[in-house]
């Protein structure tokens, strides 16, 4: 894989002979790999001694990678479908070494979340005028703190950003979301308690319009996508958005926690019904949970991953990057 | 393929067996691969999962067929029992002190619950048992989980303890005692920060917490939609701080929440509470057996599997099954079913355990309260009339309708259903498998049952609209 080559390379290099570019992707890289050291752990560890125990390639070390890439909560369908291409390229291409095996499995996971596509995982900001960012989610997945670390990163890269308390539900939800604000520096428009949202999120746009701010991030109360009235209230906060601002939300981002099982889908479905999903922020990697879930649902419903967290810091956030995302999961292998 | 159901997986399973009626090794194998998936689906993790079927499958291969189970229903039953067998009979219910103030501290991940259900419990603890709790906000961390518990304790009307975020979570726990004996509390919730189990720092902080809190029960408080990684963080807890019981929240959304199984399977810890919702009510104590069901995903099917062996006596089910074939079905026949079914309790569920049924069936409204006038119209029917279904004219038909205190269209309206369904059931008992299929195939079909298959469709309104039962 080369990709692995190359940031392995760069592992070994000394940071002196390195180009500004460079230095960032392996900074990057060191940050996912910290973050994900928990994660990796079990799974790269199973991965490895998984290699060491086979000399050949046989239906008993598929049974054993299905079993590790379950234990990694990547979906029961996308895991059937994975394997029987793993055995379909082993057969086809009559492969019996096992280092070109690894990369084999390697390059199919990437397969399943590139899916020959060029993958947009930055935010689809607009180019003149206000943008807004929608986040999305149930209960208890960190969508306040998301929305913290996210109008940080914006705001180091020069963007003027502003909040919308949407989160007019659970106890304390708008004084979490005032202290966020605080930390990052930026105004945050609220409504008392048990407001309704769609009008605090009118309110907001009004203002960020009047403050010529370039983003505006918006809060939105934890849901279970079962809840039929408490979706409605989600799509009439979408409508009012969109119909307030042309192509807004820019970018509606549903947050899954990594701990996620296979409910992560029918999370994905139902909020992509209700809102128009467009990308996911993957929470809590810090963990020892590797929210595989998102790559089942990158593989049947389309929708990217845009950005990962690994942290409870404000700066412990990071644009998703599949390449690292996986090497941060099986580094132990290239190392 | 995605199934609702174990029942629905084995259904389509087995039209890949052959030899229904009995299992063979080879049916099994199959069949567990099924319950693996179904399994792995709910969340439960691979490694319980692997252990749980190589069980089942030496159960199912040890036993005996009931004649009135299909073999896909032999299994489902089986799981089902060795699902219960893990879960265990009963909640186990919270320990309090004899005298003295007693003290829970909820622990979990982040975003898990505590909070919540600190204040769910402190309701909960006042209106069971009486108690006059004190929440004391031990989370410092969080932006705004202090004002979080604070607002939780309002709504209730519960006093709560908190010192801000300059104190250390020990302090404020050792302040809580002291405020809490002064105000004669008996109860004492401590909401803890959420935190994951491989940080070993706030790891410590939590085995600091216990030793100076020498709490009565620590509830670990874990999402019922967390995948294969609950074993670990169950552990972990478990490990470092003994955990005394389980508090799984939010059930009130779709997650089949195999998480509980593999939690209680891996630590032993019980299962105490469920969390149904964000209203500060909605806790329950935990159910073993409708849990079980759920991660099966398969509502109450298997309790009537269980029901339809007691209620169901095997050799009267046959005759009646010849009775069916023949046509010679009578009124006679037709009480001591509605009767059985009765017995059953549920009649769409007894209708799911006909083979190839089941998934079929699940839009239809069944209206049970029919069969009590059925059952009226039946017994004010002279015997040669129930033995001969034939002879009721118009004549007696109103003598039928003013015995039984109905309207002379309700007795229209079921000799002609019982007419049809005798006749569907002679059809459908002489059928070949394949054709039994084809009309299955047919039935679900949009826009409901095709001609021919004898059986009429009426559609309802509001509620409930939807494909009815012949007999309604
Ligand atoms: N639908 C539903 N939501 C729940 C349930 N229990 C808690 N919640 C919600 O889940 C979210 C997180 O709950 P909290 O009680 O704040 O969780 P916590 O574990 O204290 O979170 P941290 O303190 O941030 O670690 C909130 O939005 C709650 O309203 C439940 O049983 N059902
Ligand atoms: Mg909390």
């Amino acid at each position: 894989m080369g990709i692995f080559n190359n940031i392995k390379k760069m592992f070994n290099k000394n940071k002196g002979q390195m180009s500004q570019e460079e230095i960032d992707v392996l900074e990057k890289a060191e940050k996912y790999k910290k973050g994900m050291e928990k994660t990796r752990g079990s799974m790269a560890t199973r991965l490895k001694t998984l290699f060491d125990s086979y000399s050949t390639i046989n239906e008993a070390l598929f049974d054993e990678l299905e079993e590790i890439f379950i234990m990694a909560d990547i979906g029961v369908n996308t895991v059937l479908e994975l394997v029987d291409s793993l055995r379909a390229d082993v057969r086809m291409r009559s492969v019996n070494d096992l280092n070109e095996f690894q990369s084999i499995i390697i390059d199919k996971i990437f397969e399943i979340y590139v899916k020959d596509e060029v993958v947009n995982t930055n935010l689809n900001l607009s180019d003149d005028g206000l943008t807004v960012l929608l986040f999305v989610g149930v209960n208890g997945v960190g969508k306040t703190t998301s929305i913290g670390k996210v109008a940080h990163k914006l705001k180091a890269e020069g963007k003027k950003v502003m909040m919308a308390a949407g989160d007019t539900f659970r106890a304390g939800a708008i004084d979490q979301l005032k202290i966020w604000a605080e930390r990052v520096g930026c105004e945050c428009i609220t409504k008392p308690e048990g407001s309704d949202p769609a009008s605090v999120m009118y309110e907001a746009i009004q203002k960020a319009k009047n403050e010529n701010v370039d983003v505006l991030l918006c809060d939105t109360a934890g849901r279970l996508q079962t809840k039929v009235n408490l979706m409605k209230e989600l799509e009439k906060v979408h409508r009012v958005i969109s119909r307030e601002v042309p192509n807004a939300p820019h970018d509606t981002l549903l947050v899954i926690d990594a701990t996620t099982g296979q409910n992560g889908m029918n999370q994905a479905k139902a909020f992509t019904e209700a809102t128009n999903v467009s990308g996911i922020v993957l929470t809590k990697i810090d963990g020892t949970a590797k929210g595989g879930i998102v790559l089942a649902i990158r593989n049947e419903l389309g929708v990217p991953i845009k950005f990962v967290t690994m942290g409870e810091k404000i700066t412990d956030l990071e644009y998703f990057d599949i390449e690292q995302y996986i090497f941060g999961l099986f580094s132990d292998l290239f190392e | 393929m995605a199934f609702d159901s174990l029942s629905d997986r084995l259904q389509y399973a087995l039209k890949k067996v052959t030899g229904r009626g009995k299992l063979s090794e080879n049916d099994i194998e199959t069949m567990m691969r099924e319950v693996r998936l179904s399994l792995l689906e709910a969340d439960v993790n691979f490694k319980v999962v692997k252990e749980f079927t190589n069980e089942v499958k030496a159960k199912a291969l040890g036993e005996k067929v009931f004649k009135s189970l299909t073999p896909g229903q032999q299994v489902v039953k089986i799981v089902h029992e060795e699902l219960k067998k893990i879960m265990g009979d009963e909640a186990e219910s919270l320990t309090f002190k004899v005298q003295g103030i007693t003290i829970f501290m909820m622990v979990g991940l982040n975003g898990a619950g505590k909070t919540t259900h600190a204040g769910k419990l402190a309701l909960y603890c006042r209106k069971k048992y009486n108690k006059k709790p004190l929440m004391v906000a031990a989370d410092v961390y969080r932006p705004a989980a202090i004002d979080q518990l604070v607002t939780i304790g309002k709504q209730l009307n519960i006093p709560t303890f908190e010192l801000g975020t300059n104190f250390s979570p020990v302090e404020i726990v050792e302040k809580a005692l002291q405020f809490a004996k002064d105000n004669h509390h008996d109860l004492v919730i401590i909401d803890t920060a959420g935190r994951f189990h491989v940080n070993e720092e706030l790891m410590l902080e939590l085995e600091n917490l216990k030793a100076v809190a020498k709490p009565d029960e620590i509830l670990l408080t874990v999402d019922a939609m967390t995948g294969q990684d609950a074993v670990n963080v169950a552990l972990s807890f478990h490990e470092k701080l003994n955990v005394s019981g389980v508090v799984l929240t939010k059930l009130d959304g779709d997650t089949r929440g195999g998480a509980a199984l593999s939690i209680r399977r891996v630590t032993g810890v019980p299962i105490k509470f469920m969390g149904l919702g964000e209203k500060l009510d909605q806790l329950e104590v935990f159910h073993p057996e409708r849990m079980a069901d759920r991660i099966l995903g398969m509502g109450d099917v298997l309790t009537l599997i269980e029901k339809a062996q007691d209620a169901i006596d095997e050799e009267e089910a046959e005759r009646m099954a010849k009775k069916f074939k023949n046509a010679t079905f009578d009124y006679n026949d037709f009480l001591k079913q509605i009767k059985q079914i009765k017995r059953l309790g549920n009649l769409k569920g007894f209708l799911k355990l006909i083979p190839g049924l089941g998934s079929q069936l699940k839009n239809i409204d069944i209206d049970e309260n029919k069969f009590n006038y059925i059952v009226a119209m039946i017994s004010s029917m002279t015997e040669q009339e129930r033995k001969n279904p034939d002879l009721i004219n118009s004549s007696r038909k109103h003598r039928i309708a003013r015995g039984s205190g109905r309207d002379i269209s309700e007795v229209n309206q079921m000799t002609k259903q019982f007419e049809e369904m005798r006749q569907m059931m002679r059809k459908m008992m002489n059928m070949s498998p394949r054709e039994m299929e084809r009309m299955m195939n047919n039935m679900n079909q949009p826009g409901g049952m095709r001609p021919g298959t004898n059986v009429s469709q009426s559609k309802g309104k509001g509620k409930n609209r939807g494909r009815r039962a012949p007999w309604q």
